[in-house]
């Protein structure tokens, strides 16, 4: 079996009486698209931090290739590239310089051909010689990402790379991302757009209060913790009261009925016959990832961990 | 080793440089003006050396204490800077071991102090002349001051969570010590307890060795001045390296 790009082992981190981090374990392997979800102050970023080495964990180990973030830091961080949460530059200097600057951090001296590209790539090619100061928040973020690519990283991480950005950006932004990950590049991506977790990632972390809650793929959470609705309108009638529970109304007349499968909706409808109600209108909504969210976060963070 | 000190060191250097008006020339500007202040108000009274009139008394001192300064203000500014906006993560983020980290701001500024130091002496070498006797003391005393006060604006600005500490550990700790380290007098003029007292501050070796190179005399020898600047220096290095391998309020 390959080494997990991403594995970490009972990782606690206290900040005073606040457990940012309360013995978190997982393993992301080579090539997976990745998402860390959960509410503000979970703990995801203090997770991405203890990766990169800006937090160090009070207990626990952490690995990104198979290198230690502690012990073998240098090799580590060679391995891994992030691109932080907060927009933040060097006023100093150009785009150019800053990813100059950034390949000699990793002792990439001559790295021109490998900047052109990825310039090119995030359509940064023209600003190439603007100061970092001059530019929009969303091309500071793009040169960001540039920043974590400048040494070919096999694993990426994204803290939350589409907050506050436009979206014909984010639209560019998560193509290219799909591309690295398309030619090998594992990506870890946190975000609070929950559609785009789950229209990207295969698998699927949620924490809360710095424990993980859930971990599976994206299918196997939302058929978990999600269900099908049958959603109806009636012409005439009413519910029968034996499909009453855990039926709810909203405000524009439609009947939300809970179902599991393509087959209950079958005897759901046939049992509205029965009773003499005749539907007007019906759709099935799909399993969301946002309800799966909601019901974890809702209840007692300790249950999945 | 990473193999990314060149690069933080460049870093460091460009930060200064694209900046040179204020982080260059504005400290010459100011030396200059003390030399022709106190050269004015204070020669008709005062002769620290025999045979060494008192504007050539001034300036090694105002050039050592501009040197002092800004070897200070480029580490520990550079430091706080890329901490409150949030860059110095791009830093963190990369292979650069401790040791790098420290060299590379320690470098750089020893390079700023070095060339605004020349430029002060180039500044007013036409007008007071400056015999310098000994080149091999002045750049060893050169390097020696840069370097205790580089690495002490490495430790205040690894220490300094806000503008405002920074700007009190310079204005109650780096300019009492600078200004009351001989720059404008010979501390052997001064009353017992001041003279007792200035022998307890590191800087005060630092600028009466730094004019021994130029005139061949100082109140204290050579080599004993260089011996204590230098142990200065290494602790301050050695608290400063400490600090960066524990990842002191910089890795949380």
């Amino acid at each position: 079996m390959a080494i997990p790009a991403v594995e970490v082992r009972d990782a606690s981190k206290r900040y005073g009486g606040v457990r940012a981090l309360d013995g978190v374990s997982l393993a992301v392997e080579q090539g997976e698209f990745f998402a860390l979800l959960g509410p503000n102050g979970a703990g995801k970023t203090t997770l991405i931090s203890a990766l990169g080495g800006l937090v160090r964990p009070d207990a626990g180990t952490l690995r990104v290739m198979g290198c230690d973030t502690v012990t073998e830091y240098g090799a580590a961080r060679r391995l891994l590239g992030i691109v932080p949460q907060e927009i933040v530059f060097d006023p100093f200097f150009t785009v150019r310089e800053t990813l100059e600057l950034q390949s000699g951090y990793f002792g990439l001296r001559d790295n021109r051909a490998w900047i052109d590209e990825i310039l090119e790539r995030l359509s940064l090619a023209a600003k190439a010689g603007a100061n970092m100061r001059a530019l929009s928040g969303g091309m500071k973020r793009r040169v960001m990402l540039a920043q974590a690519l400048v040494h070919r990283p096999p694993v990426l991480v994204l803290d939350e790379p589409t907050a506050g950005v436009d979206v014909e950006l984010r639209q560019a932004l998560w193509s290219f991302v799909r591309e690295l990950n398309a030619a090998g590049h594992t990506i870890i991506l946190t975000t609070h757009y929950l559609e785009e977790a789950q229209n990207l990632c295969s698998r699927i972390a949620m924490m809360k209060a710095g424990r993980i809650v859930a971990l599976d793929s994206t299918r196997k959470l939302l058929e978990a913790f999600s269900e099908r609705v049958l959603r109806v309108k009636l012409e005439s009638g009413a519910l029968p009261p034996g499909l009453a529970e855990g039926v709810s109304r909203d405000a524009a007349g439609w009947h939300c009925i809970p179902v599991g499968g393509a087959a209950q909706v079958e005897a759901t409808l046939a049992t509205l016959r029965e009773a003499g109600a005749r539907v007007a209108h019906l759709e099935v909504a799909e399993p969301e990832l946002e309800e799966v969210f909601v019901r974890l976060m809702a209840a007692d963070g300790r249950r999945a961990a | 080793m990473s193999g990314g000190f060149p690069a933080l060191l460049r870093k460091e250097v460009l930060r200064f440089w694209k900046v040179g008006f204020q982080t260059v020339a504005a400290p010459v500007v100011s030396a200059i003006l003390y030399l022709v202040i106190f050269s004015h108000a204070l020669a008709a009274h005062v002769e620290a050396y025999p045979g060494v009139a008192y504007a050539q008394f001034l300036v090694p001192g105002l050039a050592m204490m501009a040197m002092l300064q800004n070897a200070f203000a480029n580490a520990s500014s550079s430091i706080i800077q890329s901490k409150i906006t949030g860059n110095i993560v791009f830093i963190l983020l990369a292979p650069i071991g401790p040791g790098e980290f420290f060299a590379a701001y320690l470098l750089a500024a020893i390079v700023r102090a070095l060339v605004v130091g020349a430029g002060v002496v180039l500044a007013v070498a036409w007008l007071v002349p400056l015999p310098l006797p000994n080149p091999a003391w002045l750049l060893a005393f050169a390097f020696t001051g840069a370097g205790i006060l580089g690495a002490l604006g490495l430790l205040a600005g690894i220490w300094a969570e806000k503008f405002d500490e920074l700007a009190a550990f310079q204005n109650f700790l780096v300019m009492p010590l600078t200004f009351l380290a001989g720059v404008f007098y010979s501390v052997e003029s001064l009353p017992a307890f001041w003279r007792a007292a200035s022998r307890l501050n590191p800087f005060y070796y630092a600028i009466d060795g730094f004019r021994y190179a130029f005139f061949g005399r100082s109140d204290v020898a050579p080599a004993t001045s260089l011996a204590i600047a230098s142990a200065a220096f290494c602790a301050l290095s050695w608290l400063t390296l400490r600090l960066l391998r524990s990842g002191y309020k910089l890795r949380h």
